[in-house]
């Protein structure tokens, strides 16, 4: 006596993508909270020290935001025109942001108004930043200049003109307050050293370069502009190591996570795209609108975005506290065989298991099917539920009937409605099964349906009864030999009337 | 001529398992020890409690086609024949007692206590040239002491009744005999001697099928149970009197009801149908009922013992359940398989046989032991049992190598035009010690693979599909580079064609480099490692049906076979044809273990077997007129030892054996005479150890029997103490039994005597060792005095116990005893 075998739901395998660290890692984020802004949000920079704010830089205002606030918690305001490039010092104390008229100032964290405003430049300034020792900053400018001016003075130190074109990218060292990275729309990109007042290095992007980015480690350089991504190596003197072309429209802005060294790009697709240490995408992220700006908090906790809509899109890392607290409200008690036997029984060695048999449990639609209500156990696979997390069960349940010659009996006698659901379903789900060969199932499924759904349509009766002879009254007078009238109408059964009986006959066949 | 004559005389053909077992209902004797059933020309008795074949009673010369128990004597058994003769057998020791002949082919037998001397027999009249007219006659078996006798007292019950022996049966002690046909049943009263005959219409509003299908009596109450086509039982009462009778009806069986079955109390009343479910019905309480579901094929008859602990129900797929009341225990002994759709093939694992089994499954068959070892569910869906539907069935399977790997193929919808078929891998799990599904590949082609085989190379696995759709595929272990998993699945590595002609066979040569794959007329040769096409061999008349590489010394050359009557064999080397011959061939089978192939040859209605080696046209072995069936499926089976028969003309049975299945399900092979010996001494023992009975007396005498077993395979340091305290008390006891509960002294005595000899090893041993004493005469005598002392200060012991009869024994044995201990000292260092 064998046991009932439950019906086989055949999953398709899924190709292409592979699950790994990477992917788990960076799927590991909460859905974005969206910030609207005053205008395109250009610049997204983190505060190096602990509670990691964040400067918003976006239309004539800097907004500061806490790590979780939604709110911002400081805002410079005190710009007559956009403002550009927000960014702090290394103590996270002092904030320095171009603008459009081509000022640069500086604001105190805890401050309203700018300490300092360094004047020169003649035209907009996208791009400021402190060097590493903190008394100097340096700002690109579209006047084709770079910059470096003194803090406590406020006076400019030196002015290179090396770019033919805007400056639109900027990268300091981290290790070596002399040295900083500028890209322009020039399709270069020059390393200067302020010892030498001049370029020491330069490197042809080939498109206009709209972000540079160092490795910690400052070997390796990112420059990206056009629809590519190059990566550098500076101590081979400039030479590209890869190339990446993954986007489909210019890439804005790249950033390095700080777990491992992660580079992340955004672009006007709207995509951000995560790379591996060997420049293979491991995840992708999604954002409404073009990106401008990216920046990545410290242990990569938050993942902030700036589009051009305004909107900055915040991406929150998930913890695991939050799945404990999940999970310990389902925690199971002790086993059945903890209370009989006790929480410290050890079984003894020559202690004979004797194992229960394993009752088999069967799903709703398998015990349907096994007391053969095949009708019921379609209903069950078509629950919404069922129909749209695992269409492949629905789908195995419908095999399974057509295998069992039911699938008639299963959709007769049901309504417009659940009719309507079967057609639905199987028009969707054409979709996910295109690998599959269901197509000759589909048809006899709609077939049935058809056959099934096809009725007449007025209430009718085939057959006309007539009402019984005994019930008609008794009439001898007229002529019910010959009723001509019926058969041929007044007209004619007068000359009928006429005719001999055998001519009557011939006429009438 | 005389070549063949010759041959026939060596070797007999040997049914070796199969056969259809559901032809008639299977009876278990009274003490419910054995189970008979009617196979082919034999009877088959079983063991009901060890599930083994014991042995089969042989004589009839056609289809038997009844078995029933002599109501005078339970422990003998008639059995009827087509061939028009009755049978009395004794079954335990499966002596024929005596024959009856009738004369007419018989079709059924039906015996009753209250009718001594009188058998009741389904004989079909000679004069009718039909099968359709069929009688029930009273046979009177003359008293003679004669081993033939010729029984002509005859008298006809009906003239007409159903072909259907089911449809016939004893009612209430044997006071009335009831029998159906069509739609009229009749009730024939002895004491009266007078036919009531009761008839039903033929459909109802309903659209109900009244014809009937099968009929039970009650044992003691006057009640007939009828089984209708519609499924429908009908409970006769009151049939005494013609005019009052009453009929109560109850419908369970969406189908025709195949058996009906009262249980020797009465108490309840069994059914079975093509739903394959046992339906227990109490009697008497109306529509109250217990399921016994998913037997597996459908039920064509069931069987009680008389104590109503055993049910025995056989099955379309010629399989038999055993079950118990309460707790059932499945036993499935049969080779089965109505539809063999697989070759025939060799798990070289175990050494078993494969092929179909129940629906879906594939069966693990042991040979040695005609034993079937378990089903391996392969579709792994709920068998639905419904006429007419059309269900998945593994139409092909395939072993690589080394046992690691099985392939199948299952198929749903070969009659209709929507095919559906997977290929499925298996993977043998060390631990479970059976296959594990590994792979499922839904659509490996685009239309029905014909054939398909493993590489044979120990390193790497390769299996080659072609389908009807004109390609060829190999599947490997883990190629495909897309899925980045576990190296563990199949995937399809290359995918083949030859101008889109529709490929008919494949092959793999013996060292796997070389894959033969046969388009039609063409046979193409592949390089598997590149897969490069190296050659086309082309021999025009007729389709090729079958290739084969050879083996060893021939691995040079490939063998193919024609539609068109024509056994080729190319030479590789060369790419030429070697040589031909005008042959219809249906079966090409090569042994993997030596060069021969066995071809089945079907001419003018009869089989031919030929074994040949592909090096020369000459074949070393022919057998005409094997079967007169068509022969499909063969295979090689390895021997465990390989037999060392010098004689050439057997030589090509040495390694392996070569087994085929005909049309009917038998099992052919080819024995040499040694074997038959063994395999006749083998089953003789086996009867003797299952046909005592279980007593008090039994017991002790097969404790010390196994004792007894025992010292025979110890080795010689216990040999020398002749018998074992435990042994002794034992004799002790049956010493002290009183003389009349003992059985006859001829039984015991030989036990007896034989129970205080030495056992036959030792005796040898100092066979053995008589040459190496004479070499070593001086050594020896300083030791065996010491022997002496030994052996006499334990018999000493022993003969305190016993008598003087024997102490004679003991004697005999003092005396041979030196030189083999002797012996045993010269090898000890």
């Amino acid at each position: 006596m064998a046991s009932f075998k439950p019906t086989k739901v055949q999953f398709l395998p899924k190709l292409g993508e592979t699950v790994t660290e990477d992917t788990l890692y960076w799927k590991n984020y909460k859905s974005p909270v969206q910030i609207k802004e005053f205008g395109a949000v250009t610049k997204i920079d983190f505060s190096p020290l602990p509670p990691h704010n964040y400067a918003v830089t976006a239309s004539t205002r800097i907004h500061v935001y806490g790590l979780h606030s939604q709110e911002p918690i400081r805002s410079f305001t005190r710009f007559r025109d956009t403002a550009y490039g927000g960014s702090f010092r290394g103590d996270g104390k002092l904030l320095v942001a171009g603008s459009e008229e081509g000022l640069i100032r500086l604001f105190d964290i805890s401050g309203r108004v700018a300490l300092r405003q360094f004047t020169g430049h003649s035209k907009a300034v996208h791009m400021t930043s402190f060097l590493s020792d903190g008394f100097r900053v340096v700002s690109g400018s579209d006047d084709l200049t770079c910059r470096v001016w003194d803090v406590p003075s406020a006076v400019e130190l030196s002015s290179i003109t090396e770019h033919t074109d805007y400056i639109r990218a900027l990268a300091p060292s981290k290790l070596n307050p002399d040295l900083f990275v500028t890209g322009s729309y020039d399709h270069t990109v020059k390393v200067f050293d302020m010892r030498s007042g001049s370029s020491v290095m330069t490197m042809q992007h080939g498109h206009p370069v709209e972000c540079v980015l160092l490795y910690p480690s400052e070997v390796l350089l990112v420059s990206t502009g056009g629809r590519y991504v190059k990566i550098w190596d500076l101590l081979k003197g400039g030479q590209e190591l890869v190339s990446l072309k993954n986007h489909h429209k210019t890439v804005t802005c790249a950033c390095l996570s700080s777990v491992g060294n992660k580079l992340l790009t955004g672009s006007l697709d709207r995509h951000v795209k995560v790379y591996n240490s060997s420049y293979k995408i491991v995840h992708n992220f999604d954002c409404d609108a073009s990106i401008l700006s990216m920046a990545v908090a410290p242990d990569d906790e938050v993942v902030a975005v700036g589009m051009t809509n305004g909107v900055l899109s915040v991406r929150h890392r998930k913890h695991k506290k939050d799945k404990e607290t999940l999970t310990s409200r389902r925690r199971r008690g002790p086993s059945y065989r903890v209370f009989v036997k006790g929480k410290n029984f050890v079984p003894r060695q020559d202690d004979f298991l004797v194992s229960k048999p394993v009752k088999q449990y069967l799903r709703k639609y398998d015990k349907q099917l096994k007391s053969f209500a095949v009708s019921k156990a379609l209903d069950t696979a078509l629950q919404t539920w069922t129909r749209t997390s695992k269409p492949e069960v629905t789908v195995a349940v419908i095999i399974e009937l057509n295998r069992r010659g039911t699938l008639k009996n299963a959709l007769a006698g049901r309504n417009e409605e659940s009719l309507t659901k079967i057609l639905n379903f199987l028009l969707n789900v054409k979709k996910v099964y295109e690998k599959m060969d269901l197509l000759p199932l589909f048809l006899v499924v709609a077939l049935c349906v058809l056959q099934s759904s096809s009725k007449p349509m007025l209430k009718k009766d085939r057959v006309h009864h007539d009402t019984p002879l005994s019930n008609n009254e008794h009439n001898d007078e007229e002529n019910f030999n010959y009723d001509h009238e019926v058969f041929l109408g007044q007209e004619e059964a007068k000359t009928f009337d006429q005719l001999t009986p055998e001519e009557s006959k011939e006429r009438l066949g | 001529m005389l070549y063949i004559y010759i041959y026939i005389y060596i070797y007999n053909i040997v049914r070796c398992g199969g056969s259809k077992v559901n032809l008639r209902p299977p009876i278990i004797s009274t003490d419910s020890r054995f189970l008979l059933c009617a196979s082919g020309d034999l009877v088959k008795v079983y063991s009901t409690r060890t599930e083994e074949w014991l042995h089969s009673l042989q004589g009839h010369t056609n289809q038997v086609t009844g078995i029933a128990l002599n109501p005078a004597n339970h422990l003998q058994v008639y059995s009827c024949s087509v061939d028009g003769t009755v049978k009395l057998w004794d079954f335990i020791d499966g002596i024929l007692i005596k024959t009856f002949i009738i004369g007419y082919p018989l079709f059924a037998i039906y015996v009753s206590e209250k009718h001594e001397g009188v058998l009741f027999l389904h004989v079909s009249m000679a004069t009718d040239s039909k099968n359709e007219c069929f009688q029930l006659v009273a046979v009177h078996l003359p008293k003679s002491a004669e081993q033939e006798v010729e029984a002509k007292e005859m008298s006809v019950v009906s003239s007409h009744i159903s072909s259907n022996p089911s449809c016939t049966a004893f009612g209430r002690g044997g006071e009335y005999i009831a029998f159906a046909r069509h739609l009229q049943l009749n009730v024939y009263f002895f004491r009266k001697q007078k036919t009531c005959s009761f008839s039903l219409k033929a459909t109802d509003k309903k659209g109900a099928k009244n014809a009937f299908t099968c009929i039970a009596c009650h044992p003691t109450d006057d009640c007939i149970a009828t089984g209708h086509e519609d499924g429908k039982i009908r409970l006769w009462r009151n049939f005494i009197h013609k005019k009052e009778y009453t009929y109560s009806t109850q419908h369970w069986h969406h189908n025709a009801v195949n058996t009906l079955c009262f249980t020797p109390e009465g108490t309840h009343l069994l059914s079975g149908g093509i739903e394959s479910v046992l339906v227990q019905w109490q009697y008497g309480a109306g529509n109250r009922k217990e399921f016994l579901p998913r037997l597996g094929g459908s039920i064509l008859h069931i069987s009680v013992s008389s104590d109503g602990q055993l049910f025995c129900t056989s099955h379309s797929d010629n399989s038999k359940l055993l079950s118990f009341k309460c707790l059932f225990l499945p036993m499935l002994f049969m080779l089965s398989g109505d539809g063999v759709l697989t070759d025939l093939m060799i798990d070289p694992r175990s050494k078993a046989l494969v092929l179909n089994g129940k629906p879906g499954h594939l069966q693990f068959y042991s040979l040695l032991r005609d034993k079937h070892l378990y089903n391996l569910d392969i579709v792994q869906q709920e068998y639905i049992y419904e006429a007419g539907l059309d269900q998945f069935e593994v139409v092909k399977a395939a072993f690589d190598i080394k046992g690691s790997w099985l392939a199948t193929v299952e198929e749903r919808g070969q009659k209709s035009s929507d095919l559906e078929f997977f290929l499925k891998l298996w993977a043998f799990d060390e631990r479970t010690q059976s296959f594990v599904l590994n792979t499922t590949i839904t659509a490996a082609h685009t239309d029905r693979i014909i054939s398909m085989c493993f590489s044979s190379s120990k390193e790497t696995t390769m299996l080659v599909t072609i389908a009807e759709d004109g390609q060829f595929k190999a599947w490997c272990q883990g190629a495909d580079a897309d899925t980045q998993q576990d190296q563990n699945f199949w995937s399809c590595d290359f995918v083949g064609s030859y101008h889109n002609l529709k490929p008919t066979n494949c092959s793999f040569s013996a060292d796997s480099s070389l894959l033969a794959v046969s388009f039609q007329e063409v046979i193409t040769i592949w390089s598997p490692e590149t897969w490069e096409m190296l050659t086309t061999l082309c021999q025009p008349p007729g389709v090729i049906r079958d290739l084969c590489f050879g083996r060893l010394s021939c691995s040079k050359y490939l063998l193919g076979t024609t539609t068109r009557n024509l056994l080729c064999c190319w030479n590789l080397l060369t790419c030429a044809l070697e040589w031909s011959s005008s042959v219809e061939v249906s079966k090409l089978q090569p042994d993997p273990l030596s060069e021969n192939v066995a071809a089945f040859s079907y001419q003018s209605k009869h089989t031919d077997v030929f074994v040949f080696k592909p090096s020369e046209p000459r074949p070393l072995f022919t057998n005409k007129n094997v079967c007169s069936e068509k022969v499909h499926r063969a295979v090689f089976v390895p021997r465990e030892e390989p037999l060392n028969n010098c004689d050439e003309s057997s030589q090509w049975l040495n390694r392996s054996q070569l087994y085929f299945l005909t049309q009917n399900m038998d099992l052919l092979t080819f024995s040499t005479a040694t074997e038959e010996d063994r395999i006749l001494s083998s089953s003789k023992q086996l009867v003797i150890d299952d046909s005592v009975a279980v007593t008090p007396f039994y017991l002790l005498l097969g404790k010390h029997g196994q004792q007894q077993q025992k010292l025979n395979t110890q080795s010689h340091p216990a040999a020398d103490k002749p018998q074992q305290p435990q042994g002794s008390v034992t004799i002790k006891e049956l010493l002290h039994t009183p003389a009349h509960v003992l059985p006859a002294a001829s039984v015991l005595c030989s036990m007896f005597v034989n129970s205080l000899l030495i056992s036959n090893t030792g005796v040898q041993e100092e066979m053995d060792s008589e040459k190496e004493e004479e070499d070593s005469e001086e050594e020896m005598e300083a030791c065996d005095s010491q022997q002496e002392l030994r052996v006499q200060g334990s018999v000493d012991e022993v003969t305190l116990k016993l008598s003087k009869a024997q102490e004679r024994e003991l004697k005999r044995v003092r005396k041979t005893d030196f030189s083999w201990m002797a012996g045993l000292i010269d090898s000890k260092p």
